[in-house]
């Protein structure tokens, strides 16, 4: 069960890393890449909070090995956000309309509107439901996210963001080798053990 | 919640994917998109030595229409599925019943052959392709056969997929020319595991009279359900029908006896509707 080399854009930022044939791609952002914005819900594909687009198109990163996407270009919702930082229109959107409460299901809820906007610009309050049926809230009630899609939209068209998946702007590649890659370690240990790696990414 | 470990196998052609299913034998597993393999792997209900990822096999990623069928290859996502207009055109029930696949994140990665192969009883593709007579073309290092679908579903999660076999293409022939169909399903949430989905597929004469009439069935057997209906008076006796020929089982999601009660209506509804989509 020898580990294998996965090669990944994230946000426009290329990375190498190790990792086993098992490690899901949530886990790859999570402890590989030390990028926590994508959070892990069920973890069976039922959630969708860990949702992130794959070359483009929303995904479950949960539902996703590493491996089998070697080479891929993927967004999360840490890539949603403006060139120079501050919140994307999505992001903006969820502000104005109060769109999350406890915000564990938001970036899902970020990466999914995103790539529905690109492909429908102008939704009715229908296609915005139907566009987020496939993401679980527990505080929210809907209502106020199914108003977010909808303000977003609305800021998409009055001031389209450049490119909202190349953020940030691309770095020098950054190898990952082992810094979280035991196999069999548990989730729990993971945690308990801050990574000799943690805090090397640019 | 983590997969149990295995040796991943990523193979660039067919021939290549065939030797290595035959290497590994029973202890292998096909990854395609992976949307129900996964969630399986990850509560450890199965634990593979093998997996065999398919996702390179290029030369499977398609949906190709004919005069006489649609065929869609062993890569082509749900979403390809779904958005082809072409496939769309030839087979209208393709794009009906896969807009009831689960969500759009989990549409575009899943694969429909995929769906075949894994034979869910509560999934939507293996009914469209006993409710169109198809088949399921299979290879292994040693030849292709191809499986209709009334041979091809066996039980719950249990296909005719050998281990040493990978299905390579689902063919859906055409209906005939003034044929409607439609799908229609009830879930506890949108998105969710059908309690009873069904799918109709009408034939009607220049007067507009019933030549064929055929419905089948999820969530309320092992395998599809297909029932005839040609010889119903109307809808409202075809939905009696098919819930007298249906036996579906109690289980924490609806009672047996709603399940039925489901048939009954929903048979009527996608009966009317599909005969409706019959045009002159």
């Amino acid at each position: 069960m020898s580990d294998h080399e996965v090669r990944l854009t994230v946000n426009g930022v290329p990375h190498t890393v190790r990792v086993p044939a098992r490690r899901l791609l949530s886990d790859c952002l999570r402890h590989d890449l030390r990028l926590t914005g994508t959070h892990v819900g069920c973890e069976h594909g039922v959630c969708g909070a860990c949702t992130v687009l794959v070359d483009g198109k929303p995904m479950r990163s949960c539902l996703l090995f590493a491996v089998t996407v070697d080479g891929a270009s993927i967004t999360t919702v840490e890539g949603c956000r403006t060139p120079d930082g501050g919140l994307g229109p999505v992001q903006q959107a969820f502000w104005d309309c109060h769109g999350l409460q406890c915000g564990f299901c938001t970036p899902g809820f970020v990466t999914t509107i995103t790539a529905f906007l690109q492909e429908n610009p102008a939704p009715t309050e229908e296609e915005a439901r139907e566009a987020i049926g496939g993401n679980l809230c527990r505080c929210t009630g809907y209502q106020n996210i199914v108003a977010s899609v909808l303000r977003a939209a609305e800021l998409m068209r009055s001031a389209p963001p450049p490119d909202p998946v190349s953020d940030p702007p691309p770095s020098d590649p950054v190898d990952h080798e082992l810094s979280f890659g035991v196999d069999g370690v548990s989730r729990d240990e993971l945690h308990d053990q801050p990574s000799p790696g943690a805090g090397s990414r640019s | 919640m983590k997969p149990p470990a295995f040796t991943y196998h990523r193979p660039t052609t067919v021939t290549e994917a065939l030797r290595t299913l035959a290497e590994v034998g029973p202890d292998g597993k096909v990854l395609a998109g992976g949307q129900s393999l996964v969630p399986v792997l990850n509560m450890r209900l199965a634990a593979p030595g093998h997996l065999v990822d398919i996702n390179r096999l290029e030369e499977l990623s398609y949906v190709r229409v004919s005069d006489s069928e649609v065929r869609v290859g062993a890569l082509a996502r749900h979403a390809d599925t779904e958005r082809d207009e072409a496939a769309f055109a030839a087979i209208p029930l393709l794009r009906q019943a896969t807009a009831h696949v689960a969500h759009p994140a989990i549409r575009n990665r899943g694969t429909t052959v995929g769906s075949l192969a894994h034979a869910d009883p509560a999934a939507e593709l293996p009914a469209v392709l006993s409710l169109l007579a198809g088949s399921v073309v299979l290879a292994s290092s040693s030849g292709r056969r191809t499986v209709g679908a009334d041979d091809f579903f066996i039980g719950p999660l249990e296909s005719a997929v050998r281990p040493d076999e990978l299905a390579v293409e689902a063919v859906f022939p055409r209906p005939p020319a003034r044929t409607g169909t439609a799908w229609l399903e009830i879930s506890r949430r949108r998105g969710d595991y059908a309690l009873c989905g069904v799918g109709a597929l009408v034939t009607l004469d220049e007067d507009r009279r019933v030549v064929a009439a055929r419905a089948c069935f999820i969530s309320v057997g092992p395998t599809p359900v297909l029932v005839d209906l040609t010889d119903a008076a109307d809808w409202a006796e075809a939905g009696a029908l098919a819930a007298a020929a249906v036996d579906p089982e109690d289980d924490i999601h609806a009672t047996a006896a709603y399940r039925r009660h489901l048939v009954r209506v929903l048979t009527a509804r996608a009966c009317a509707r599909a005969a409706e989509a019959v045009h002159e």
